[in-house]
């Protein structure tokens, strides 16, 4: 099998503007890779740049063994899922379906059975013969997935699919190209989301990207419980990031002394404390914090609480209190030494 | 919301009652009305009525005169449309798709063409074909011969390539606005699936333009019917359409009611086509 993506190197400027800044990154074959950030942070221009849309200034795009950075898209083999779907609206469902078979020359025999098949795949066999303005926004995806699969690519390019449907609909979905990769599983996948629950919940792993630039790249499980970045911490799971000084065997945070690993962090150096806001609990035990709480959001199942200690604001997403606590009260939080992480202070700041 | 409702029946009657004061809105209709009937319908009538003097129309329709005015007209007519339409298609494609420095320029270019008057663009090729033109210049300069190559603005080759120079950008101005409605995720689409540019043209913009190609085919056909200007400045005397048949029978021989004839069969021709473009049009959603 010699499929999967290689960014090396890549670099994509616009005139001064670096939209893309030197990316190395390696899809395996098969492999689901998910590139995280938030808009503007150069996800999309990669995903861009394998398709053939975006030239890179410098770098090499392969796909499998080749090098495709010079050519047209027409003839890279990928499939390419977009946001708006981006169905012929003069074609019938299995028209475009039929599309990239008959643009690709495929025995004109063969076409409809892999039209039906990649229909059937996607739950969209009934539809055949509608247009894309009869069907609805879901739908419309799961023809534009079949579209895209019924060319049987090595490479599938989804780009923020899931973000015009509802959030129902959205993990439904979500689910569904779960599924559709364990059927494929020599597809490889390069998925751009903005959403980490999208990437968390879909990727092998997790390629973070922001201001241009890859700024960590690891399991899921890596990235969430280990992260590299404070960029990281704070928009996979939105840690908590305090600012500490190490000392001896912990740290000090705004005077008060926190046993946490520190990895051999010199004492005395300014480092940034990464604590998720679910593994902080309420009462005093290991590593106590004192507060006051200045919000409180009820959110279902948990409290949100955001308590201000020392002038600093944590949060702590606690089990859903029976009793809401008055804001300005006095509060004690905890956490086990394990669940921090240490980053030193400023990683992200380049 | 309560209030509001409330409130809202006394502002409406308000409203309502100084009107009643007024003067029946259709009188305000007749002024325009009746100037209209006075300057163009009372004419138009008076073509009509002059048309069905007796004999005319047997007399005009035998005529081989008519009846070669109304090839050449139609044929030119129906050449110059098409070639509009592949011409216009051309340049609109690569004024859309095309990224060039200056393409905004062009499509704001292609307004302020639409404005000329067509006997412009006719001078302008008589300065470039016309027998003491640039190009037989160029010739005669550097061959010593007596006379150029280029004679063919005076026969129906000129009109043709006058009016297809002229009324190209009315097929564009539409495939223009149609095109800048197309999602370009829908040409990246097709890309990624394998499919070449030529493909892509014909399969999925072609299709999706159309409606204005239609309806800027329409429009380009029913003006070229009518085209006057260029047909006079180009000096070709042999290409006889029929508005220079209305003005040689009108002006040169004075048999008015033959020119009238000649008149109300191009009316009709022409209101006929103009109630097909309004129905492509419509449907286009233009």
């Amino acid at each position: 099998m010699t499929s999967g993506i290689r960014f090396d190197g890549v670099t994509v400027r616009y005139g001064d503007t670096t939209v893309l800044d030197a990316l190395t990154l390696t899809v395996g074959p098969g492999e689901v890779m998910a590139l995280l950030g938030p808009s503007g942070s150069g996800k999309t221009t990669a995903l861009r740049a394998v398709a053939g849309f975006v030239q890179p200034s410098a770098g090499r795009v392969h796909i499998g063994e080749r090098d495709v950075t010079d050519l047209p898209p027409y003839k890279r083999g990928i499939g390419m899922v977009v946001q708006q779907y981006a169905l012929f609206p003069h074609m019938r469902v299995d028209e475009n379906v039929a599309f990239g078979l008959k643009a690709r020359k495929h025995p004109r025999a063969e076409v409809p059975g892999r039209v039906a098949e990649a229909l059937e795949m996607t739950g969209m066999g009934a539809y055949a013969k509608r247009h894309p303005r009869e069907l609805s926004g879901g739908q419309q995806q799961r023809v534009a997935i079949a579209r895209a699969l019924a060319i049987r690519p090595d490479v599938l390019l989804l780009d923020e699919p899931l973000s015009a449907l509802d959030a129902q609909l959205r993990s439904g979905m979500l689910a569904e190209l779960a599924r559709l990769h364990r059927e494929l599983p020599d597809v490889s996948l390069l998925y751009v989301t903005h959403d980490q629950v999208e990437a968390l919940t879909l990727a092998d792993r997790i390629a973070v990207m922001d201001k241009a630039r890859l700024q960590d790249c690891g399991t899921p499980q890596e990235l969430y419980r280990r992260p590299r970045t404070e960029f990281t911490a704070s928009f996979v799971g939105n840690a908590n990031l305090l600012p500490v000084r190490v000392a001896a065997d912990g740290v000090d945070f705004a005077g008060t002394a926190l046993k946490v690993p520190v990895d051999g962090a010199a004492p005395g150096a300014a480092a940034t404390l990464c604590v998720r806001p679910h593994l902080v609990g309420l009462g005093d035990g290991p590593n106590a914090l004192r507060g006051r709480i200045s919000e409180v959001q009820w959110r279902g199942a948990t409290h949100r609480l955001y308590v201000d200690v020392g002038g600093h604001r944590v949060k702590a997403d606690v089990r859903e209190l029976r009793d809401t606590p008055p804001l300005g009260q006095e509060i004690t939080l905890h956490f086990a030494p394990e669940d921090a992480v240490l980053l030193a202070a400023g990683v992200n700041d380049g | 919301m309560a209030s509001a409702g409330a409130t809202a029946p006394p502002v409406a009657a308000a409203a309502r009652r100084p009107r009643s004061r007024t003067v029946p809105t259709w009188v305000w209709a007749l002024p325009p009305v009746a100037v209209l009937g006075f300057v163009f319908l009372y004419p138009l009538g008076l073509v009509v009525q002059e048309s069905l003097a007796p004999g005319a129309y047997a007399d005009v329709l035998a005529s081989a005169s008519f009846r070669d005015a109304l090839v050449t007209t139609v044929w030119l007519a129906a050449g110059a449309t098409v070639g509009c339409l592949v011409l216009g298609f051309a340049l609109a494609l690569v004024v859309a798709f095309v990224p060039f420095p200056g393409a905004r320029a062009v499509s704001r270019f292609i307004d302020v063409f639409l404005s000329f008057p067509s006997f412009l663009i006719t001078l302008a090729l008589l300065f470039v074909y016309g027998t003491v033109g640039m190009a037989n210049g160029l010739w005669t300069g550097a061959t010593g011969a007596a006379e150029g190559p280029f004679h063919f603005l005076t026969t129906p080759w000129g009109v043709l390539l006058a009016e297809i120079t002229y009324f190209t950008p009315f097929v564009m101005r539409p495939l223009l606005a149609a095109f800048s409605q197309l999602d370009t995720a829908q040409l990246e689409a097709a890309s990624s699936l394998g499919a070449r540019p030529a493909r892509i043209v014909r399969r999925v913009i072609l299709p999706e333009a159309l409606p204005a190609l239609a309806a800027g085919g329409s429009l380009v056909l029913v003006m070229c019917l009518n085209e006057f200007g260029i047909v006079l400045f180009t000096g070709a005397k042999g290409v006889t359409t029929l508005p220079m048949l209305v003005y040689s029978k009108a002006i040169l021989e004075s048999d008015y009611a033959a020119a009238c004839v000649v008149a109300v069969v191009n009316v009709a021709i022409s209101v006929g086509l103009y109630a097909v473009y309004r129905v492509v049009s419509r449907r286009a959603g233009a």
